[in-house]
């Protein structure tokens, strides 16, 4: 085991008042806690709540999508528009972006690092107080005529639209804030916070991952913001630079825009690639298969990721010199993720793999998010994307990778961790029941958009022809399949939260260190400072499954 | 880490944790007078009775600093790629129209802007003595070089603040609000550098709008001066006004005409200008100087608030020889605020 | 049902010539090939997709095959995995040195390919188009048109501008698409090589009718394109106000946002708009006469009707005088 000292196997379930869900009562106990597992609490079930109002907009776009031209009363193309706006800023900025770092990072890094905080736990606070305050800016736009620009906010017609764009653009540059420090904060964390013996190949994956995610994070991230300022200053003051009308360019924009954009693809999926390389060797039983490979490709693509935003504008008029360099370096990163992919297969290989919940989502991450990769490589040869740029087929693409990629590892998270950072068991076959729904929902929704789109069916439509209605039905009968799906999982989370603690330390027999404190763990995290010395996937071996307690103990010797 | 933490003792469960979690290492200052009073609260943390200052997570006072040492600098990254998206804007409009950048930089007051690069450098100088005080535990000379550095930063908004009312009132401004009041032949910039070029750029103007109003506003030297002008280009009036600019430019040398091509006021093929013109989106310069300098001078602004906050802590006596991160977080941030403006000033200056 | 019937019928009817119809394809994946550089986009499509295939059925095969062959019976049994080795080199290397290889391949053939499409030919017809919300107009050897009318078998550069935001162009049966940048002009290229009417669409988001933004290529024999060029020709300049302004009203999207049978849309119906009076939003109220109309089509911003967005495009130095005369000689017609 990976530490010297004892641990807290013995008590499982720590009092009221030692635990950081009870050890401080009142509303603002929460809201301005320092504690990183608390901030990490609220910013999942506000990540949660952004992820409800997001969906219920996806869905009104897939109703409405259910035949060509009108179908919902009272929706027209201008509240379409407005709809997938929404729908695509909420989910980006508020949902994916956040969503494996700040919330399941915040409470789970520092345990995998044995640290007793982030380094800077008000930094911390600050970054959950900026995203609410950019959550608020993003509802304002919903109310004060949301914005119906696509969430790429494209000049000019970002700038002559009569919708709110500025506060949806100014909740995006504040969110970007939130970002940034929740970026920093994990990098200097992971610097300076490591415990005695954990030496950089000794780190956890998932903390490989976030930290790959970070350093994107820190260095792309400002680069929206000040498009962002830029675009906001160009709208209300008549700057120029981005107005063709007053000699800008616009095309200068869509590079701004992608520089940031798709390093940001990155942040949304590395730490995906970090919560599976947690999951699979520890339900597998079984060390994962080359670590140093899957850590370093992390490090890799969010390199390479900086040098491949112009792939998003092979038709945009930019240099046929231009484009073929960003294809050629977009193909480099199809490498390290072939790797991580064959990786977690081999690590599966003669292992002994239980399929509870996590492991579910983990499988369903490898199906789908294989069919988002491979789908990848249409796009990123140039000739074939001249055709299908801003098609369904661009649509189904991204979202196999963020909607099957990221939030299906992102799921898989959340059921790992959840007995960890709740003290509570949820009910294993209704969540596994919604494992199934969304997997099959998923698939449905946005495997005919392959089809439609490579048939000439292009993104952002309200109308379309007659012939593309029977997959768009499809789609739309998936989507409300996925719909399904997450509510039983938020049926299958909630009501666990009404029980008594009752989950072990370490349900899966996990060797990394969160599991070695209690569940919920205390305030402190960690009774004595963990020392390490071996790497965070050995030591299967010397756990053994407790049927008393229904979780892992170390194995009596 | 020289110093383990001497000991962590685990909460007895007891005791009610009803007071906040303590402060930690960015930002104590408010936390700083009352650290004394939190310390048993909690039980667990604060153990660090030689160390006041040092926040519960942290082992020693080493650790503390060199966490926020990296952390300032990740800041201070983010910064530079933050202003970054500017400088590459700033970059690609420069490529493709270099003459509205020639055209638009006379129209700044260089001897301000040097004054201003001065201020800032002196105000790095005292930033970074103020770090060098606070090691030392020297109270009043810090005291002093953070009240200078501050004195500085206001001194450098003082001048920004001339400059952008000058420009209010010259209509040199961004967009669609660029009307300027002087054309580029009437500013003393550029009749000091290129005499020649001005005396040449004042016979044609006046030429081209013998007879009409100029359309800059409120000129009304122009008329004028035209028939002037007329006679001492020895040209006859009853040519076409296209013939006569044409021969003034066959004539004139080219040290007249060059720096009119390069700021864009006659075109490149020379013989073919029929008049002088304004390169049409000169505005786009403005549109750059106002959000560069304007961004950066938002940053000056955040510095005199830090620089304050740090004020009131070093008054207290709160820096000393294991305690003196913030003054060094502070002056790094300062030394990046001066680095940036290090770079505007060429770029919008001294253009050449 | 019905209901839905009739929202159908009316976006078709608010659509002078309807939607283009999908037309028919061998492949059930992609358009019919109509241009010559489709067939060797499509071969190019077909390697990726069975090369993809493959290798996601085989992880998808090998991870299922893992899960019921190592599948563990309970946590209770304690089940232990076999030993192996943690990290192979040779073998990590192999499965990126393989990736690898295949990847420079596409990326040659892509390059191959985008090069091809990116070249245009020195001696092509040349035809521009202007991109403007919600429409197409597309002008060469004298004629203009909302419909992009080419020979076949001859080599063509479209030449595109946009007046507006954003707009790409995008012919589905040809490969291509290419984006309309405002204030900068754009190309493609394409040979058709087979006669019909394809779609177009565009393909970058513009606003409210986006997907109604659609358009269709025409492709005649050399023959019928001849007689078309020459008829249109004469048609031009015969044509009495009225026909003239009908014509217009189609061609150069006018009828995407005004109806002309009273129904709804983003601008006020034509039906019955000469000599109606109605209010602006500067509290006025005009009588709508000649001069009120020409004014909305040169200047749509100058006065602005309550109760609609004021999205209309100028038309300025777009038309000539005799074009605006027919589209007012048209509108006072619609009684």
């Amino acid at each position: 085991m990976a530490t010297t000292t004892t641990t807290d196997f013995a008590s499982p379930v720590p009092s009221a008042t030692d635990n950081y869900l009870g050890n401080e009562k009142g509303i603002l106990s929460w809201l301005l806690t320092l504690d990183h597992k608390r901030i990490g609490v609220m910013y999942l079930f506000s990540v949660l709540a952004s992820f409800a109002l997001g969906g219920l907009f996806a869905l009104l776009v897939r109703a409405e999508l259910w035949t060509p031209g009108p179908t919902l009363p009272r929706v027209d193309a201008d509240m379409y528009n407005q709809f997938f706006t929404l729908h695509g800023a909420i989910m980006v900025f508020l949902v994916i972006i956040p969503g494996i770092p700040a919330a399941l990072g915040n409470i789970i890094l520092p345990l995998q690092l044995g640290a007793k905080d982030v380094a800077f736990p008000r930094l911390n606070l600050m970054s959950y107080h900026v995203w609410i305050l950019g959550a608020c800016f993003m509802l304002l736009s919903l109310v004060m005529g949301a914005a119906d620009t696509g969430w790429t906010f494209y000049t000019p017609y970002s700038t002559m639209t009569e919708t709110a764009v500025i506060p949806a653009a100014f909740g995006a540059f504040v969110l970007g804030f939130s970002s940034i420090f929740t970026g920093l904060n994990f990098i200097v964390t992971i610097h300076k916070m490591r415990p005695k013996g954990m030496t950089w190949f000794r780190m956890p994956l998932f903390v490989w991952a976030l930290y790959s995610t970070a350093l994107i994070q820190v260095l792309a991230t400002p680069v929206i913001a000040i498009t962002l300022l830029m675009l906001i200053v160009e709208r209300a003051f008549g700057i120029g630079i981005f107005d063709p009308a007053l000699g800008g360019d616009p095309v200068l924009f869509e590079h701004f825009f992608w520089f940031y954009s798709h390093p940001a693809v990155y942040i949304m999926i590395v730490p995906a690639f970090g919560v599976i390389s947690e999951i699979i060797p520890v339900f597998s039983r079984k060390a994962i298969f080359g670590y140093k490979f899957i850590a370093l490709s992390s490090v890799a693509i969010a390199i390479l990721g900086f040098l491949v935003w112009g792939h998003h504008m092979f038709v945009s008029g930019q240099s046929t010199l231009a484009g073929t360099i960003f294809s050629a370096i977009t193909f480099l990163i199809a490498i390290p993720t072939a790797i991580k992919t064959f990786n977690w297969l081999s690590t599966m290989y003669k292992g002994r793999i239980h399929l509870e919940t996590p492991m579910l989502y983990a499988l369903a991450f490898l199906w789908v998010f294989t069919i988002g990769g491979v789908t990848g490589m249409f796009l990123a040869v140039m000739s074939v994307d001249v055709h299908l740029h801003d098609t369904y087929f661009v649509v189904a693409h991204f979202h196999y990778v963020m909607m099957g990629g990221s939030i299906t590892a992102f799921l898989g998270g959340l059921h790992y961790w959840w007995p960890k950072a709740f003290g509570r068991m949820y009910k294993e076959s209704t969540s596994r029941l919604a494992a199934v729904v969304v997997f099959l929902g998923l698939n449905l929704t946005f495997f005919p958009q392959f089809i439609l789109g490579s048939r000439g069916m292009p993104r952002r439509y309200y109308n379309y022809l007659e012939e593309f209605e029977g997959l768009h039905q499809l789609s739309t009968i998936g989507a409300f399949m996925l719909g399904l799906g997450f509510l039983i999982t938020a049926y299958s989370l909630l009501t666990s939260l009404k029980k008594k603690f009752d989950a072990p330390a370490n349900p899966w027999g996990g060797t990394t260190l969160e599991w070695q404190t209690a569940s919920p763990p205390p305030y402190y995290n960690f009774a004595t400072p963990p020392e390490v010395n071996r790497g965070p996937y050995d030591g299967y071996d010397t756990l053994e499954y407790d049927e008393k307690i229904k979780g892992y103990v170390p194995t009596k010797a | 880490m020289t110093d383990t933490t001497s000991e962590t003792p685990k909460t007895s469960g007891t005791n009610g944790h009803s007071a906040p979690p303590p402060s930690t290492g960015e930002a104590e200052a408010s936390h700083a007078a009352a650290h004394d009073h939190d310390h048993g609260a909690n039980g667990h943390d604060h153990g660090h009775g030689k160390f006041p200052h040092l926040a519960h997570h942290f082992d020693t006072p080493q650790q503390q600093f060199d966490a926020g040492k990296l952390g300032i600098w990740l800041f201070l990254v983010q910064e530079v790629l933050f202003f970054a998206g500017l400088f590459c804007a700033y970059t690609v409009y420069r490529a493709q129209n270099p003459e509205i950048f020639v055209y638009a930089h006379y129209h700044l007051d260089t001897t301000m802007g040097a004054v201003n690069t001065c201020v800032l450098l002196l105000s790095s100088l005292t930033a970074a003595w103020a770090v060098r005080n606070a090691q030392l535990g020297e109270k009043n000379k810090l005291v002093v070089n953070i009240v200078i550095t501050l004195l500085c930063a206001f001194a450098f908004l003082g001048v920004k603040y001339k400059e952008y009312s000058h420009k209010i009132h010259e209509g040199t401004l961004w967009g669609h609000h660029f009307n300027p009041e002087h054309e580029l032949w009437e500013l003393d910039s550029f009749k000091g550098k290129h005499p020649e070029a001005a005396e040449l750029a004042e016979k044609i103007s006046a030429i081209q709008y013998e007879g009409q109003a100029k359309p800059s506003r409120g000129n009304d030297a122009a008329p004028k001066a035209e028939p002037v002008a007329a006679v001492a280009a020895g040209t006859s009036p009853t040519e076409s006004k296209e013939r006569r600019i044409q021969r003034l430019l066959m004539k004139a040398p080219e040290e007249a005409i060059h720096p009119l091509v390069a700021a864009g006021i006659i075109k490149h093929d020379v013989l073919s200008t029929t008049g002088l013109e304004r390169p049409p989106t000169a505005h786009i310069f403005f549109g750059i100087y106002f959000f560069m300098t304007g961004l950066h001078g938002i940053h000056v602004v955040a510095g005199i608030i830090v620089w304050f906050w740090m004020l009131t802590k070093a008054r207290k006596g709160q820096f000393g020889p294991n305690y003196f991160g913030p003054i060094d977080y502070a002056a790094l941030y300062w030394h990046l605020v001066d680095l940036v403006w290090i770079y505007l000033f060429p770029l919008l200056y001294l253009i050449h | 049902m019905a209901n839905l019937l009739f929202h159908c019928l009316s976006s078709i009817q608010a659509i002078p010539d309807g939607p283009p119809k999908l037309p028919e394809s061998p492949s059930f994946l992609l358009p019919p090939q109509a241009a010559t550089f489709a067939g060797e986009i499509d071969w190019l499509f077909n390697v990726i997709l069975w090369v993809c295939s493959i290798t996601t059925i085989g992880v998808i095969l090998a991870m299922v095959y893992f899960v019921k062959k190592y599948g563990a019976k309970s946590r209770a049994a304690n089940e232990k995995a076999d030993k192996t080795s943690e990290h192979n080199t040779a073998l990590e290397i192999t499965w990126s040195v393989i990736p690898l290889i295949i990847v420079i391949a596409f990326f040659a053939w892509g390059f191959k390919g985008f090069v091809n499409l990116r070249t245009i030919p020195k001696d092509s017809l040349e035809v521009q188009v202007t991109a403007q919300k919600w429409s197409w107009w597309f002008e060469h050897s004298g004629t203009g048109d909302k419909r992009l009318v080419v020979p076949v078998n001859t080599k063509v550069r479209v030449l595109i501008r946009s007046v507006d935001v954003l707009h790409s162009l995008w012919i589905p049966a040809f490969r291509t698409k290419m984006d309309a940048v405002p204030g900068r002009y754009t190309d493609l290229w394409f040979e058709a090589n087979q006669e019909g009417e394809f779609p177009i669409h565009c393909a970058e988001y513009c606003g409210t009718s986006h997907s109604d933004m659609w358009s269709r290529v025409v492709v005649l024999s050399q023959a019928k394109f001849e007689a078309w060029k020459k008829r249109e020709l004469e048609e031009a300049d015969n044509m009495p106000p009225t026909a003239l302004g009908e014509k217009l009203s189609n061609q150069r999207g006018c009828r995407t946002c005004h109806s002309i049978d009273g129904s709804p849309s983003v601008g006020p119906t034509w039906k019955g708009l000469f000599g109606s009076s109605q209010s602006y939003s500067d509290a006025s109220t005009l009588v709508i006469d000649e001069n009120h109309l020409k004014e909305s089509i040169e200047e749509p911003q100058a006065k602005l009707r309550v109760g609609f967005p004021p999205s209309m495009p100028t038309y300025k130095g777009q038309l000539t005088d005799k074009q605006i005369n027919g589209l007012i000689a048209y509108i006072k017609s619609l009684k």
